[in-house]
């Protein structure tokens, strides 16, 4: 089972003349079409709007530490959650995920020297930092306040500057997303090294495949319906306004035609990621490579079939709302069976407790508590008692935040040594685990029962009678916030000088890495050579993994020789 | 998942693959054949709104709506539609190394594209309802509006081709992505209109 512990050759880096000379750092920081390099650039990008983000967090959680609304009062507080939430969505969990992680491991993960449209995918992240700058602008304007789902008619009566603003951060952020995924559809159709067949991919490019349809389908649904706000906030047309005779339940339709399906596109790359990082740390083959592929399609599929769920109070008639009710929860059965194939991996796993596989199991946990709530959400009468309360705050926090979040952090503690060449402190991991999962559940769990009592959501002044639990909330959303600076400091001080990782430091057997660490510009030296599942741990006998490393070993050393010749 | 097989057959398989490999698939014109299906979408949800709109309203197009005017947008229908066999004509000429006709069949497609959006400028001139008149008339010059967006953008594209055919040799019958790329990207345009026609003045 550990056979590739007892081999030297895959876990030994390779013989100093072969090392090159490291990346300049401001290379990260110019205009690049390489995937990886583009990739950090989304990754430390978007970490910046994640504190941001966290920052507007915990000034709503400082006001709501106490019933009165004397910290940021009533106007700013509703700009304060709605920047807040479309920051989390649109510059931190989408494009650090799909832009990222995407970027960085899918070119590397099919044995691809870069993205079908590199140029392409250069322009989709420059368009990452202005839809930022528009956001950040319209806080210091005039705020939006109608909420990050902008419901009309409040959207066109409440601040007119910050929304028209807020719509065109959106739609860029949007253009965006649609251009990476046009990339990822062709890149990992199109040019997976030969002899790999879709069935050879590691799940997270499966993941990929699936998120990237729903961007493509459901993301310009969106901006038609931001165009159709814009015309009714500018031109003083009346698409969504009943005043004039338009349809505020149109743009509903149309909104969560697009925001359902994102919630999936927050979190299927997750679920790739875990099912990279869970086989790695417990060194087990994956529990049903079949299973768990062809589930993120039917997740794709039933994600776009279900958007009328957040409608169910919008008047929505009956015959929809059962329809509705059952393809959400029909949403479990697909989802269920990743939980049961990543229990079944870890199952009799000679488990690594590493900082990357603590928030991968951190993930798994959290995750099935926001998935069941996620149930109970999707039944009708029950979502009709705790609609708009914060029973949804806590279920959306424990998928986006428990799911996408420990998701994210799992990936950076499992992938940074690949893309910076150097270890993240394990201790300090462990230290940054340990604040997260405690200050997010102190934060997050008490709002299930807030919601139950009946604590409406999106309001600075509240009855006493919820002080308490919101007292422990908004503590525990402090120790959230402190948590970043454990990593934000092991992040920054080992990537100038932590432990060099080598090029395999957790003995993995995916395509990324069987090249260096971090991976020269072309990926690999010569042409990749599909010697093993991306999954097979402990499937091959030490001969056979000799073999291979052999071989690697013998490849590299012929393409370095080839890139030395003309300079010798 | 290849774990169970012998080292030696994976790496003669990987050989022969490579070999197999040698010219590389053109992904280009499946990528903008991806990124078309992202624009139909958009214009479907545009569309799908305007039917909620007119198969909920209890009198459709709201009382008090101007008739439309069917010549001057039918003849416009049918030059967008010819020049769809026009510009199709240009990609076998261009696999015939015939860049002349590649700029006589794109010139003539810009030529009816500019004529379709002239004609609709002087549609919206001669209209008798404005963008706020009712519900109809927003939806109308928003999708009327956002199409000929569409056609301008196309328009672009069928120029900037047209100016590259002129530089010596950069079409040649095996390099001609932009032809290919122009060419489905005003297919498009011309399908979105049929959908369009149909809903905004037929139905």
């Amino acid at each position: 089972m550990t056979q590739l512990q007892e081999n030297p050759n895959l876990t030994s880096t390779p013989p100093a003349k072969m090392e090159l000379p490291s990346e300049p750092w401001w290379r990260f920081f110019t205009f690049s079409t390489d995937h990886k390099v583009i990739g950090i650039q989304y990754l430390v990008t978007t970490f910046f709007f994640y504190l941001v983000g966290g920052a507007l967090a915990t000034a709503v959680r400082a006001e709501l530490a106490t019933p009165e609304a004397d910290f940021l009062g009533f106007e700013r507080y509703n700009g304060a959650f709605t920047v807040h939430a479309t920051i989390m969505i649109f510059l931190w969990i989408v494009p650090a995920l799909v832009g990222g992680f995407g970027n960085y491991l899918v070119p590397l993960m099919i044995g691809a020297r870069d993205m079908a449209f590199p140029k392409l995918n250069a322009v989709a992240f420059w368009m990452i930092p202005p839809t930022g700058i528009l956001l950040l602008v319209s806080l210091l304007v005039e705020a939006p306040a109608a909420g990050w789902t902008s419901y009309p008619p409040l959207s066109l009566i409440s601040g007119k500057v910050g929304e028209e603003l807020w719509i065109l951060s959106i739609l860029l952020g949007g253009t965006s997303s649609i251009l990476a995924a046009v990339n990822f559809f062709v890149t990992i159709l199109k040019m997976r090294m030969p002899g790999m067949k879709l069935e050879d991919m590691p799940l997270f490019c499966w993941a990929m495949l699936a998120t990237s349809v729903l961007t493509l389908i459901a993301t310009p649904v969106l901006a038609g319906a931001l165009i159709l706000l814009s015309f009714d906030l500018l031109a003083g047309t009346a698409f969504f306004n009943p005043s004039g005779g338009g349809d505020p339940v149109v743009y509903q339709h149309m909104f969560w035609f697009y925001s359902h399906p994102a919630v999936y596109i927050m979190i299927l790359p997750v679920f790739g990621m875990i099912s990279e990082i869970l086989p790695v740390h417990a060194r087990k083959p994956i529990f049903a490579y079949k299973a768990i592929a062809y589930s993120s399609l039917a997740i794709c599929f039933l994600g776009l079939i279900v958007w009328a769920h957040h409608m169910f109070t919008s008047g929505t008639p009956d015959w929809m709302r059962v329809f509705f009710m059952i393809a959400t929860m029909a949403i479990a059965v697909p989802t269920g069976i990743k939980v049961f194939s990543w229990l079944a991996t870890l199952w009799g796993g000679k488990i690594r407790f590493t900082s990357a596989m603590l928030f991968g199991m951190g993930f798994v946990s959290m995750f099935v508590i926001g998935g069941l709530s996620g149930i109970i959400l999707a039944s009708v009468p029950l979502d009709i008692h705790v609609h708009d309360t914060y029973f949804v705050v806590a279920h959306l926090h424990y998928v986006l935040f428990g799911g996408s979040v420990f998701g994210i952090y799992a990936g950076l503690y499992h992938w940074f040594p690949k893309m910076t060449g150097r270890m993240l402190n394990e201790f300090w991991g462990r230290v940054h685990f340990l604040l997260t999962f405690v200050g997010f559940n102190m934060c997050f769990l008490p709002m299930h029962k807030l919601g139950l009592m009946g604590m409406p959501r999106r309001v600075a002044q509240y009855d006493p009678q919820f002080a308490d639990l919101n007292w422990i909330s908004s503590v525990g959303a402090f120790i959230l916030a402190i948590s970043t600076l454990p990593f934000l400091f092991n992040a920054i001080y080992s990537w100038v000088a932590g432990r060099k990782a080598g090029d395999n430091p957790w003995e993995a057997l995916s395509l990324e890495w069987m090249t260096t660490s971090p991976p020269p510009h072309q990926n690999f030296y010569g042409e990749p050579i599909l010697l093993t599942g991306p999954y097979d741990y402990g499937t091959h006998s030490k001969e056979t993994l000799d073999y291979f490393a052999a071989q690697l070993q013998t490849l590299r050393e012929l393409a370095l020789m080839e890139t030395e010749a003309p300079h010798s | 998942m290849q774990g169970s097989l012998a080292p030696d057959t994976v790496l003669t398989e990987h050989i022969q693959a490579n070999a197999a490999h040698a010219d590389h698939p053109d992904h280009r014109v499946f990528g903008i054949l991806v990124f078309l299906v992202a624009e139909a979408c958009l214009f479907l949800g545009l569309f799908m709104a305007y039917l909620t709109y007119s198969l909920t309203a209890p009198v459709w197009p709201p009382e008090g709506t101007p008739e439309r005017e069917l010549l001057l947008p039918g003849i416009n229908t049918l030059i967008l539609i010819s020049s769809s066999f026009v510009i199709h004509k240009a990609k076998p000429a261009i696999k015939a190394n015939d860049v002349k006709g590649l700029r006589l069949w794109f010139a003539l497609t810009a030529l009816m594209g500019a004529i379709f959006l002239a004609g609709q400028i002087y549609e919206y001139s001669n209209l008798e309802f404005g963008l706020t008149t009712n519900l109809f008339a927003s939806t109308f010059y928003v999708l009327t509006g956002f199409h000929g967006l569409h056609v301008a953008a196309g328009l672009l594209f069928i120029l900037a081709v047209l100016w590259r055919s002129f530089q010596p040799g950069h079409y040649s019958a095996q390099h001609h992505f932009g032809v290919e790329a122009a060419e489905l990207y005003w297919h498009f345009v011309d399908v979105v209109w049929i959908v369009l026609f149909i809903l905004l003045y037929l139905l």
